[in-house]
């Protein structure tokens, strides 16, 4: 049987996303949790550029990356399929899931850590941002339509985040 | 530029609408609403922004040879990988680096981009297995993302007065650099170094955030 294991923190959504892709599809994998204050020799020989997780190792190839690692896990396992054919829509999704990790959660995590002046104009952004997404997802049921796609996997953060963040 | 030589090498026509620095036409500000930046890639009305997601989709529509990405999905996540840190990670801080207007400000930068130039020389020795591109005996993805950057790496190399591509450290990322700029899909596509130093000090005199052409 093929070996896969990922390396991840309990709490990071980079690495849940590779967790509900794994098993959206179904496919069984080890899970290597890592104490980020400490971080194991495997994870900086796996890792050496980012050194962070979520990092996948399939066969003893490692890959980095949340949205790479996503990529890789729907061309792999074809069952479930996370992007859509059609190469527009693939492009769109694709588009999506970038904006969410290049201005969404920079953002939001802006208005999370800020104070005073600078965390209203975080709120702002923050704001113009999510605008985006709710016209994205207005009448449909999963940001990719009937089923969860990469989109909803690169956004799945919000649900539970969003509301941490508030409080 | 990416999508430019994504096009090329697929021998698909396509027409070229230029847009003008420092104002952007109702054309593109309606395609692209979300980032309001170059390139978007128009076709049959439909608009797609971003690099290198134009030119994967560029890769799949087209995907009569010559195929741009990798066909094993650990070669193209690979490919992938290196692409996004290029943007992300290398392209920042060259540009970082020919801003710089002091020289200690220039010494503190310089390491980071020297040191994701041998990266990338140890990628390239990787990928390419002993051929000619990234992507082997073609233009891949890799060599268009970074390949794309050569421009502003040579106008770097002149502003700042520091060697990033070196016959010593980096010796194979140095011919290919010469291969890529050759090749048929790329020449003519890559603008000059004169051009691009005298548009980088406009840009410096101006001290904007403008994005450049990727």
């Amino acid at each position: 049987m093929a070996e896969l294991k990922l390396f991840r923190t309990w709490s990071s959504p980079f690495a849940l996303r590779v967790v509900w892709a794994l098993d959206l599809k179904g496919i069984q994998f080890d899970t290597i949790f890592e104490d980020l204050t400490n971080k194991s020799s495997s994870l900086l020989q796996y890792n050496p550029i980012y050194k962070k997780v979520p990092v996948l190792v399939h066969n003893g190839k490692p890959l980095a990356e949340s949205l790479v690692i996503l990529e890789y896990i729907d061309e792999t396992w074809k069952q479930t399929p996370l992007l859509p054919e059609d190469p527009s829509e693939r492009a769109t999704a694709r588009f999506w899931a970038k904006f969410g990790d290049d201005k969404v959660l920079p953002s939001v995590w802006n208005v999370f850590i800020k104070q005073g002046k600078d965390q209203e104009e975080a709120i702002v952004t923050a704001h113009e941002n999510l605008r985006n997404l709710e016209g994205l997802i207005s009448g449909k049921k999963f940001f990719s339509g009937e089923t969860i796609g990469l989109v909803d996997l690169a956004f799945g953060w919000l649900a539970n985040l969003l509301g941490v963040f508030e409080e | 530029m990416r999508p430019w030589i994504a096009l090329n090498i697929k021998s698909v026509n396509y027409e070229f609408l230029e847009e003008t620095f420092g104002s952007k036409s109702q054309l593109l500000l309606q395609s692209n609403p979300v980032h309001k930046k170059i390139p978007v890639l128009i076709h049959v009305d439909k608009p797609i922004p971003e690099s290198l997601i134009i030119v994967q989709y560029i890769d799949e529509l087209w995907s009569s040879s010559p195929s741009i990405l990798a066909s094993d999905p650990y070669d193209h996540a690979i490919e992938r990988f290196w692409a996004a840190y290029t943007d992300e990670k290398w392209f920042p801080a060259l540009r970082g680096l020919r801003v710089a207007q002091e020289d200690e400000e220039r010494k503190a930068l310089k390491g980071p981009v020297i040191e994701g130039i041998v990266l990338l020389e140890e990628a390239f020795g990787k990928c390419s297995k002993g051929k000619a591109f990234f992507g082997g005996d073609q233009i891949g993805l890799i060599d268009i993302a970074f390949g794309c950057c050569l421009g502003w790496l040579k106008v770097t190399e002149k502003l700042s007065r520091v060697k990033l591509l070196d016959e010593e450290k980096t010796p194979g990322l140095v011919k290919w650099a010469e291969r890529f700029c050759a090749d048929g899909a790329v020449k003519g596509v890559m603008p000059e170094t004169e051009k691009l130093v005298e548009f980088s000090k406009v840009l410096l005199a101006k001290l904007s955030g403008a994005p450049t052409k990727k």
